[in-house]
């Protein structure tokens, strides 16, 4: 596997540092890293996994909408940030491989490098307390 | 190629009696091709000694920068080529998103840091922000990519057909990772370097020395053979030494590095003055 670009390097080591849960991804979206905070809504430990590819680990959540109706892909955050390469953020309801429901907050942002490199982007997750 | 070390010293010149070996000079690195391309990695220090020994109807010469900071920079405005009419200078180094690579030098090229202007530069000198692709160099095919080191840092990888030198002065790839080393495609530098025939490589700390400083931009020599072990290099050159240590002490932390880690290539000692030939 080639190595990765040193910011996202740099980006996934200050994620290891973090209490948030962080998804890094690249330009294809393929799940790069993510953080040992983002186990709990993933199930599964990032040793365990490694990178998923973008049709994979999309499939582990459920976007849906206050009336549990399944969002859009293209009103995601990490989604805008990945086609229209600028922040976005919003509040929505997943379920995750636990089956529970829950409220969250994401933020996410396009890794735009020197010489307008694009090397994926991050999203970081709020859950909303109840 | 034929690699010569000018000068191994990290962040400042110390030069005295306690370094004589090793030497005081900091980073700079010459190549010569079998076909006559002379690229210098750096201009630390050594630079002065390098320029003073190229031939007089020496015609074009490629400096590439790893990084600005000032052990890199020191020696340039005492690059004898660079006084030279005829002689054609071109310096490659990181592009900044704010200011141009001429800019950035030419703050220290300049009054009140330094007395003479790039006016008073006769050669014909040109920089070159390098791009996120391999470049030919003369002979060279020359790999630049981002590494871990405070301020846009190179390292580099320089081929030709039969051999390849990385050169990686001043590089922290264990900052922030709870496990070092971790796999290749997560480590900084490893692409540069992954079986290259000669690896230099920073070493400025001992291990202790480096807890006490995570975060400078710099590897312990431990690190340094791990890393080069992750490569699967096969020569090592440890470099970038700390101004404090002394020949003595550079000894004896090779010697120690070696015993504990029993690497499977060769350790060659970073000193100023030797002569490295790769590819027969």
């Amino acid at each position: 596997m080639p190595q990765q670009e040193i910011e996202v390097i740099l980006a996934r080591q200050l994620a290891e540092y973090l209490v948030m849960p962080i998804f890094i991804v690249n330009p294809a979206g393929d799940l790069l890293y993510y953080n040992e905070s983002a186990q709990d809504i993933l199930g599964k430990r990032y040793d365990e996994t490694g990178p998923m590819p973008a049709a994979e680990w999309s499939t582990i959540f459920e976007p849906v909408d206050q009336q549990g109706q399944p969002l859009n892909p293209e009103e995601l955050p990490l989604i805008i940030a990945m086609t229209k390469l600028h922040p976005a953020h919003s509040r929505f309801w997943i379920r995750g491989l636990d089956e529970t429901l829950r409220q969250i907050e994401v933020t996410a942002f396009p890794l735009i490098a020197q010489a307008d490199r694009f090397l994926g982007a991050i999203a970081i997750f709020w859950e909303v307390p109840k | 190629m034929k690699v010569t070390l000018w000068g191994t010293r990290g962040s400042l010149a110390s030069p005295g009696q306690e370094t004589i070996r090793f030497g005081g000079n900091t980073s700079c690195v010459s190549v010569e091709g079998t076909e006559g391309t002379q690229i210098v990695l750096d201009a630390g220090t050594g630079i002065r000694r390098l320029g003073q020994s190229f031939p007089p109807d020496l015609k074009r010469i490629y400096i590439l920068l790893t990084h600005l900071h000032m052990d890199h920079v020191q020696g340039l405005p005492f690059f004898a080529p660079l006084r030279q009419a005829g002689v054609e200078v071109h310096i490659w180094g990181p592009a900044s998103t704010t200011l141009s690579l001429r800019a950035r030098i030419l703050r220290y090229l300049s009054p009140p840091l330094f007395p003479i202007s790039v006016r008073d530069i006769l050669s014909d000198l040109h920089f070159h922000e390098l791009p996120y692709e391999t470049i030919e160099v003369g002979e060279f095919n020359v790999e630049a990519q981002l590494v871990l080191h405070p301020n846009p840092t190179v390292g580099y990888r320089i081929n030709d057909s039969k051999s390849s030198l990385t050169y990686l002065p001043d590089h922290e790839p264990a900052l922030g990772s709870s496990t070092f080393p971790r796999s290749k495609d997560w480590t900084s530098g490893c692409e540069l370097a992954e079986g290259a025939d000669l690896l230099i490589h920073d070493a400025q700390y001992s291990p202790d020395e480096y807890e006490e400083r995570v975060g400078f931009g710099h590897s312990s020599i431990a690190q340094a053979v791990d890393f080069a072990g992750l490569a699967g290099v096969h020569q090592l050159v440890p470099f970038h030494h700390d101004p404090s240590h002394s020949d003595v002490m550079l000894d004896s932390m090779i010697e120690d590095v070696i015993s504990e880690k029993q690497p499977g290539f060769e350790v060659t000692p970073g000193m100023e003055g030797i002569e490295i030939n790769l590819g027969g």
